[in-house]
């Protein structure tokens, strides 16, 4: 294992693996301008989404969170926002200024595509040549912000992968990293599980508050979760039901005791360790969500394999399925089908995907993003006005 | 370091030092579970070993059906309605009567929940 880390110390003391310079839309109607400075500056990338215009309420709250979160991410230098409207675009820039990083914000109403784009691309130009130039710097487990969910499970998640992932959850936690997990409404037939590991009465209360709450707005729909929990692939991966996913999800999160309890897109403010974050199972939900809280790095268990990535949080995919090994190798990072065949040990699985997190850290591109999987999506929580 | 870590699985997969150590076909999370996930695909009337991962112990069963790698097979003789453990955990009833060797999905379980 590479035994010194190098990683990007922003001015906010944060510290990043990656240094991307986004382009980030306000609306869904400025993602054409931001594509355009995408294009014409090399080095920068767009990040895409379809929403942003007539939210409200704590839909809207979520959306901005979302944005400046995204922005104040650590594996981002420097941010060049759009919206159509100045007001919004100026309050996001305005959040993601205050981690000290350079942030631009643009208009487009009164100036039209073409004038926003010539503006832009002046700027994020110098920002992306600024951006070139910061060096990698030594950092330590410590300074990591870190994120986990699995997806396409089946039971070669609870068998191996997730295990495996258990194993990492513990040591970095162990070494004072932070740690992110989520999914709420798949935690369900091991919700108690999660409740008995909160650290205090009141984090309790506000986990199974949270938890119930994410449930019942299931069941106000008229419907349970039996038509989507588990999904068909989980079903052909050979889980059968809810309480058998979820205790194969559980079993990702390690051992230690839960020092938070987060809002979606939230930034921790109980100093470093396990949180929970309230997130959908959907996972390019919920890595946008982890990754506007400030994740750095995510950890991905796949059984049946689940190709996801996102923009701006590597994403490491670990499988302990043979099958999905052999036929979607170009999407895994780690391969713990040892632990089936019991060739390996549980801790030679987590001395593996250990490797992986430090080479990543250091700078070794994933699979998800080597083949261009950048999924943005954000949480939207009712329809808009 | 190796450059690529499935390749380094794939390889020990074929080692023949390993060869006599995978006899089992599946594995059972905890001692007192109702059900084994198959590791490798079962034929009906196979007598297959299972290990037991909290203490590596083994069982040997029948299997009454065919079950793909990743399904379940029953350990135990259950009647319909009953809870069913695996990581020594409910995950759901039984909606048929279960003999030992059954492949178990959602024909014969479901959940507790709903």
């Amino acid at each position: 294992m590479n035994n010194t880390l190098m990683g990007y110390r922003r001015k906010n003391g944060k510290v990043g693996i990656r240094n991307h310079v986004i382009i980030l839309p306000v609306d869904d109607i400025s993602n054409a301008a931001c594509e355009a400075v995408a294009r014409q500056v090399q080095g920068t990338m767009a990040l895409p989404h379809a929403y942003g215009r007539l939210q409200y309420g704590p839909d809207l709250d979520l959306h901005f969170r979302t944005m400046i979160g995204t922005g104040s991410n650590p594996n981002v230098a420097a941010v060049i926002v759009i919206g159509i409207e100045e007001n919004w675009s100026k309050k996001i820039a305005e959040g993601i200024a205050e981690t000290g990083k350079p942030v631009s914000y643009f208009s487009i109403e009164g100036n039209g595509d073409f004038e926003t784009i010539r503006q832009a691309s002046w700027k994020a130009k110098e920002y992306v040549q600024w951006a070139s130039e910061l060096q990698r710097e030594p950092i330590e487990l410590k300074d990591l912000t870190i994120s986990i969910k699995c997806g396409e499970s089946d039971t070669t998640t609870g068998l191996g992968s997730c295990p495996t992932v258990s194993q990492a959850v513990d040591r970095l936690v162990d070494a004072g990293a932070t740690v992110f997990f989520g999914e709420t409404s798949e935690l369900t037939g091991g919700e108690h599980l999660i409740a008995q590991r909160m650290a205090t009465p009141e984090l309790h209360e506000k986990f199974m508050a949270i938890y119930k709450d994410y449930v019942g707005e299931i069941e106000s729909k008229g419907v349970d979760l039996l038509g989507s929990q588990p999904t068909q692939g989980n079903i052909a991966g050979g889980l059968s039901t809810i309480e058998e996913k979820a205790l194969g999800n559980i079993a990702k999160t390690g051992t230690k005791e839960v020092i938070g309890v987060l809002d979606p897109a939230e930034k921790p403010e109980n100093g470093k360790g396990l949180y929970f974050m309230d997130t959908s199972s959907a996972a390019a939900e919920c890595i946008t969500l982890m990754a506007a809280g400030g994740a750095v790095l995510h950890l991905f268990p796949t059984g049946q394999g689940n190709i996801i990535g996102n923009p701006i949080e590597p994403v490491v995919k670990i499988t302990a399925n043979p099958i999905t090994a052999g036929t979607m190798s170009e999407h895994i990072d780690v391969d713990v089908q040892g632990l089936l065949s019991r060739q390996i040990s549980l801790e030679e699985a987590g001395d593996k995907l250990m490797e992986v997190i430090c080479r990543t850290v250091n700078g070794r591109l994933t699979s998800a993003e080597a083949l261009g999987h950048r999924e943005f999506v954000m949480t939207k929580l009712y329809r808009s006005a | 370091m190796s450059n690529n870590s499935q390749s380094t699985t794939l390889a020990d997969t074929h080692s023949p030092e390993s060869k006599e150590v995978s006899t089992h076909k599946f594995l059972i999370h905890h001692k007192g579970d109702h059900v084994g996930v198959a590791t490798s695909p079962i034929k009906e009337g196979e007598q297959v070993i299972g290990i037991f991962m909290d203490d590596n112990s083994e069982v040997s069963v029948k299997s009454r059906g065919d079950i793909p790698l990743g399904h379940k097979i029953s350990l135990v003789d259950l009647k319909s309605n009953q809870p069913v453990l695996k990581y020594g955990i409910q995950i759901g009833l039984t909606t048929t009567e279960w003999a030992v060797g059954d492949y178990v999905h959602t024909h014969n379980i479901k959940t507790a929940r709903w």
